[in-house]
């Protein structure tokens, strides 16, 4: 009993911790723009394969490799503010959600074009035995993605805590006009948060990939988990999309596991509708928080 | 309906009309009906988005409740196709009451993820509990009245497009009353309206049912022509296609749901000789057609019109 618990656990651990980082990839972006970019989904889709083209087709070394990936899917992040989000600038916020929308169905182009339809895999960080716990199977490439979903959430609360930049981000989220007047510069944080989700959204993917493995119509799904994940915390609060993350991909393994394997989606979303419906600001963010929002 | 409404609405039943006469090919019939399907779900989200201020991704759960409702009534027990049809749209209304008393208390991207939520969620049901499960079921029957059975492609074009005409009066004369200016009202301000007097949650609701059933009576249709069904026709993806119309058309006009039904549904077959590039190509001219036509192609035809004309009166 225990064994098979622990089991779905840690699958859902796992999943959790990409969901977690998908959330708070939508954040970023949210907290310096307002903006929900659907196409976070696909920065976990580019991480996962452009890691597999670095280390299995090109045979480059892997810490090479996930420098290179992390820099290429930051480019990404930088291009698709500056060639689609920035000359919008001030448009409506439906319009900013559909142009995500394009976007993430051009990345999508993009990657099937180069990748093709098949999934790809490519060995875990570590060779090695997997761990027991209970009985119960760890592989090492587990621990690999919830340490380094751990590190992400760490660097990060240092990053927007204790550096000037990282202030003058969550400045910019605060009230973008006050934020202008004591000289940050507004249009550069925009940038630099679509360059940070995308690179999280990439580290998460590199991740997860050895286990999941990774085709190029991921994305779309990873985007639906990880936005409930960021709205049952909060939307904007870091915090409440890490346990948001955790609660969905447990839930969904848990279900999958001991209910049905079909209903594993469907448990999470009738959960976010009920938290939508009954406490729509989320765990993490208080109702007035919510009301000095704009949207 | 307004002058100018009845003006196009003349050309527009001239070209349903025409359009059959032109071209007998199977092909660009069958490309109609779809158009026209996708038409009536549009027109729907059209008014929820640009008269109400609503946002809906959940289109693809009320087209797939219309669906699967008529089929399974027709089918299994035997009723004719009109009184499942009409059903489905009862069905689909009563499930749009239930979700919509308590997510329009929601607002912008709240209401999109719950909208959503419920639009996968029936994705999922079908999928796990309708008939057939993920591969679906076929042998559904054609739509009948009065004995007379349609079967052609033709047929379906000219009494979808006719629905789809029959919709746009109602729903012209609406936006033109005073519960249209009403739901314009709320669309700018909530808040005035309510200070105004005007019942805005009743309203909401109400636009909200309309447009589950117009979803509805084109998923039941799609159902009865195609007559085989799968879940895979009512994903999320669809919900999006549809939002696509909308903005691509022109939220403030109900012509440009139309006409974006059009743009969406014919594009992609005009990109089948791009092969694998197709996906890319659609997203290229999705993106560049958002950013460079932002208010969507009919009300900036309007302006030009207008332009034409000398009256420069560009509204903003």
């Amino acid at each position: 009993m225990l064994t098979v618990f622990l089991q779905f656990l840690f699958s859902g651990l796992t999943v959790g911790s990409v969901y977690a980082l998908v959330g708070i990839g939508f954040n970023i972006i949210y907290n310096a723009t307002s903006i929900i970019n659907l196409a976070q989904g696909e920065f976990v889709v580019i991480g996962g394969l452009l890691m597999w083209f670095f280390t299995e087709s090109l045979k480059l070394p892997f810490l090479l490799s996930a420098v290179l990936t992390i820099l290429s899917a930051g480019l990404i992040g930088l291009l698709m503010e500056r060639l689609t989000i920035k000359p919008l600038k001030n448009a409506d916020l439906l319009l900013m959600i559909m142009i995500t929308i394009a976007v993430s169905i051009v990345l999508r182009g993009i990657l099937m074009f180069n990748f093709g339809k098949d999934p790809y895999v490519y060995p875990p960080f570590t060779e090695g035995e997997p761990l027991s716990i209970y009985g119960a199977i760890i592989q090492q490439q587990t621990l690999w993605v919830i340490g380094i979903t751990g590190l992400c959430i760490i660097l990060l609360f240092l990053f927007f805590n204790k550096t000037i930049v990282g202030k003058a981000m969550l400045a910019c989220a605060v009230n973008p006009t006050a934020a202008k007047l004591v000289g940050i510069n507004v249009s550069r944080m925009v940038m630099l948060s679509f360059i940070l989700s995308a690179v999280v959204g990439a580290i998460g993917g590199m991740a997860i990939t050895p286990i999941s493995l990774m085709e190029y119509d991921k994305g779309p799904m990873l985007a639906v988990k990880g936005f409930c994940a960021a709205i049952m915390g909060g939307l904007g609060s870091n915090r409440g999309a890490v346990i948001g993350g955790f609660i969905i991909g447990i839930l969904e393994s848990m279900t999958a596991g001991y209910i049905h394997s079909g209903l594993k989606d469907a448990v999470a979303l009738v959960i976010l509708l009920l938290i939508l419906f009954f406490k729509p600001a989320g765990i993490f963010v208080s109702k007035t928080m919510l009301q000095l929002r704009k949207f | 309906m307004k002058k100018g409404d009845s003006l196009v609405f003349f050309i527009f039943i001239f070209l349903i009309g025409l359009l059959p006469v032109l071209s007998g090919s199977t092909y660009i019939m069958t490309v109609g009906v779809f158009a026209g399907i996708n038409a009536l779900v549009a027109i729907g989200l059209c008014i929820l988005m640009g008269y109400a201020g609503q946002i809906s991704l959940g289109q693809a759960g009320f087209y797939g409740i219309g669906a699967y409702v008529s089929a399974v009534l027709s089918l299994h027990f035997g009723l004719p196709v009109v009184v499942s049809l009409i059903l489905a749209m009862v069905v689909a209304a009563m499930v749009a009451v239930i979700l919509a008393v308590p997510a329009l208390r929601l607002k912008g991207h709240y209401l999109a993820v719950a909208t959503l939520g419920f639009g996968e969620i029936i994705y999922i049901i079908l999928n796990e509990w309708g008939p057939g499960g993920p591969s679906g079921f076929g042998d559904i029957p054609h739509f009948s009245l009065l004995g007379y059975t349609i079967t052609s492609t033709t047929g379906y074009f000219y009494l979808i497009w006719g629905l789809v005409a029959v919709v746009m009066i109602f729903s012209l004369n609406l936006i033109h009353s005073r519960t249209g200016r009403a739901l314009r009202a709320i669309h700018d301000s909530e808040l005035a309206s309510n200070a105004m007097g005007l019942d805005v949650v009743e309203l909401k609701i109400k636009v909200f049912i309309l447009s589950a059933v117009y979803a509805s009576l084109a998923g039941g249709l799609y159902a009865h022509y195609i007559t085989f069904i799968s879940p895979s026709s009512f994903s999320l993806f669809y919900s999006i296609l549809v939002l696509m119309m909308v903005i691509v058309g022109g939220i403030t006009n109900l012509w440009g749901a139309i006409i974006g039904a059009v743009v969406i549904t014919v594009l992609p077959e005009l990109l089948r000789r791009f092969e694998e590039f197709d996906v890319l190509v659609y997203g290229l001219i999705l993106t560049l057609s958002l950013m460079f036509f932002r208010k969507g192609l009919v009300p900036i035809l309007v302006e030009k019109i207008k332009k034409l004309r000398g009256l420069a009166v560009v509204k903003h």
